[in-house]
């Protein structure tokens, strides 16, 4: 029988099958961050636990940080209590811990990645949903709750039921102006939010194979926003080239044996999925969402649906908008550029393309907020923070940000917001009343010019 | 395992949640999650809807309630522990729904919170039926994989294996996965990369 790498990974890591019918799988590398962790160490204090692998966990800081003033102790007194239980907690259970000031800080889907801690072939645990992004490597990647966080800290180990899997094929050329987050917007409006519920998702097809890095990051990122727990790419050349030389990743002999065995962990060509779909990559536009869940979303040239359904009447509520409204020409007041999804050098060099010469709209507050230490010094080296900042745009040091708005950046009332983030639900940004519409990173800097959604294609030609 | 972790029936009142795709960060917004405990998060649950009004977790009819009932797709997006925690916390210790996302799925395993599918006619008959008469007892029967409310019995769906660890009580996972310590070695010993 040809496997596909699913199947492989799943195999080679299976300790044993539960009682429950799980199969007890063995985690590779467990990424920490300060929000989903302090119940789980404290768990661990109770049962007299320790972290079984402190060599395959490693931590970081992202959610809370602000991304303008970073003097301890924080203005918010709850944030600095999650920072000192993360210093205390991983200096106690002795783990490496990237802080605010360590050069190694940033988004912790960002870094995995950028430290070569993600890798072809391993089974990832963190306690975030976006945690899938690591499956752009050939990983398989879950977002797990803090009791499992606890139990991978305690066991290595998580209980889970095997997913299906389905491979989402996507052939073809993109289009100028198009880019990977158009084609998982696209991919999850087609399959819808819940359709990934019970599979994995294996993306293929030229259009994927042809992506770099950061943009197969992008894509598998939101495969939770289609309801699969994880989604991968399989490892290649591209991979490999990304991975020499970063620190975390094998060197020179060792090097050429891990790209032998990361070769032997991809799908065969014959293998079998539970069930496949394709797209036409040449067909999909640049796409923003218009409602409360990532599903809700349409091409820059189309019209808003009519609101016919339970679900999409309460979104037009909420979002107050109509039925039959064009998406392009909506006002927004905030552009933001940033979140695991979409703030890696790519993402903001393509997002500076436009800005560049450009000015933010009078009245619509811009901030761009790098997904790491490295992303920023890149940037800067590349000049583009002044570009941004010539622009009107606010540069900020890296966290999560108005991704989830768990620090100070927040919308206010109910501020529309062009964000390259992941999530558009009711108050994710911050301010209950906020709305959010997903974008690419050049169609969020589109918007902060021009002051409304805007087909970025008629900025870039 | 003890008594206190059985859960082979959960009885009481019911509470709707209708709608489909009901998110965590609606469920517990996340503001909220800037804490090192879960000991407060009842009080917050689902707090922006709430701000709207005519929410059932306002309604007074609803008070004490303990079994949940959603649509489909309840609890997608973010992996925070705290929406299921925070739901306990107030009082739910079941929940009746035509899909569960994965990561709260998981999650409320993890908490002894069976959750149990349903056809979405039935869930629908239910919720309208508790929406009639919020007084009435409804029994989420994990051991008979049913929901029985008035007259009516309609039929629930959860994993056998899951059940069996609701019914006998062996829900939390860190026990048995420390079990065989060995075994998990033997398969760390088998990845390569582990040695890069």
């Amino acid at each position: 029988m040809s496997k596909n790498l699913f199947e492989k990974v799943w195999a080679n890591h299976t300790v044993r099958e539960l009682p429950s019918g799980q199969s007890q799988l063995f985690v590779g590398l467990h990424l920490v961050h300060e929000v989903t962790s302090p119940q789980a160490f404290q768990m661990l204090r109770e049962r007299g636990l320790k972290v079984l692998h402190p060599e395959r966990t490693y931590a970081t800081v992202d959610h809370i940080v602000p991304t303008d003033v970073r003097e301890r102790p924080f203005l918010d007194e709850l944030a600095e209590e999650m920072m000192v239980a993360i210093e205390r907690n991983t200096a106690e259970f002795e783990l490496p811990l990237y802080g605010m000031d360590d050069r190694r800080q940033g988004v912790v889907h960002v870094i995995g990645p950028e430290l070569g801690l993600t890798q072809p072939g391993m089974t990832i645990a963190c306690g975030d949903s976006h945690t899938s992004t690591h499956g752009a490597f050939g990983a398989i990647a879950f977002g797990i709750g803090t009791s499992q966080v606890r139990d991978v800290l305690a066991s290595q180990c998580l209980a889970l039921a095997r997913p299906k899997v389905r491979r989402v094929e996507v052939d073809g050329k993109l289009n100028e102006g198009v880019y990977a987050k158009d084609v998982i917007l696209t991919i999850i409006n087609r399959l819808g939010v819940n359709g990934g519920v019970g599979f994995a998702y294996e993306f293929a097809g030229s259009a994927i194979e042809e992506m770099d890095m950061e943009a197969r990051m992008t894509v598998c990122n939101m495969s939770i926003e289609g309801g699969a727990r994880c989604g991968y790419i399989n490892p290649d050349q591209t991979t490999y080239e990304y991975l020499q030389g970063r620190v975390h990743a094998p060197k020179d002999a060792v090097f050429d044996e891990a790209v032998a065995w990361w070769n032997s962990m991809r799908s065969e060509a014959d293998s079998t999925f539970d069930d496949e779909v394709t797209l036409d990559a040449a067909s999909i536009k640049p796409t923003v969402t218009w409602g409360i869940n990532p599903g809700q979303s349409c091409a820059i040239d189309e019209h808003l649906p009519a609101a016919d359904g339970a679900g999409t009447a309460e979104a037009m509520d909420f979002m107050g908008f109509e039925s039959d409204q064009p998406i392009a020409g909506t006002k927004v007041d905030v552009a933001f550029i940033g979140s695991c999804t979409n703030s890696r050098i790519s993402d903001l060099r393509e997002a500076a393309r436009v800005a560049e010469g450009r000015k933010v709209t009078s009245g619509v507050r811009a901030l761009v907020v790098p997904g790491s230490h490295e992303v920023r010094d890149q940037a800067r080296s590349e000049g583009l923070d002044e570009i941004f900042k010539a622009a009107g745009f606010d540069w900020r040091e890296p966290g999560c940000s108005m991704c989830l708005a768990m620090n100070p950046d927040k919308l206010q009332g109910r501020e529309l917001c062009a964000s390259s983030s992941n999530r558009n639900f009711k108050g994710r940004q911050g301010s209950p009343t906020g709305r959010t519409l997903l974008m690419s990173p050049a169609m969020v800097a589109a918007a902060a010019v021009t002051g409304e959604v805007t087909d970025v294609r008629s900025i870039l030609n | 395992m003890n008594n206190e972790s059985i859960r082979r029936q959960i009885a009481g009142r019911a509470i709707p949640i209708r709608g489909d795709e009901i998110d965590t960060d609606r469920i517990i917004p996340a503001r909220y999650l800037r804490t090192v405990t879960f000991d407060d998060l009842g009080t917050h649950v689902f707090e922006d809807d709430r701000a709207g009004g005519d929410h059932p977790f306002d309604d007074t009819n609803y008070k004490g309630a303990s079994i949940l009932v959603a649509n489909a797709n309840f609890g997608c997006g973010s992996s925070r522990e705290h929406a299921p925690q925070a739901l306990m916390r107030w009082g739910i210790d079941a929940f009746v729904g035509e899909s569960f996302a994965e990561i709260f799925f998981s999650n409320c395993i993890a908490l002894g919170l069976p959750c149990l599918t349903a056809a979405p006619e039935d869930v629908t008959k239910l919720q309208s039926a508790v929406e009639a008469d919020p007084t009435q007892d409804v029994t989420c029967d994990v051991a008979a994989k049913e929901i029985r409310f008035g007259g009516t019995v309609i039929a629930g769906q959860i994993e056998d294996g899951l059940q069996q660890q609701f019914v006998d009580g062996s829900w939390d996972a860190l026990g048995q996965l420390l079990v065989d310590r060995e075994a998990i070695a033997t398969t760390a010993d088998g990845l390569p990369y582990l040695k890069y």
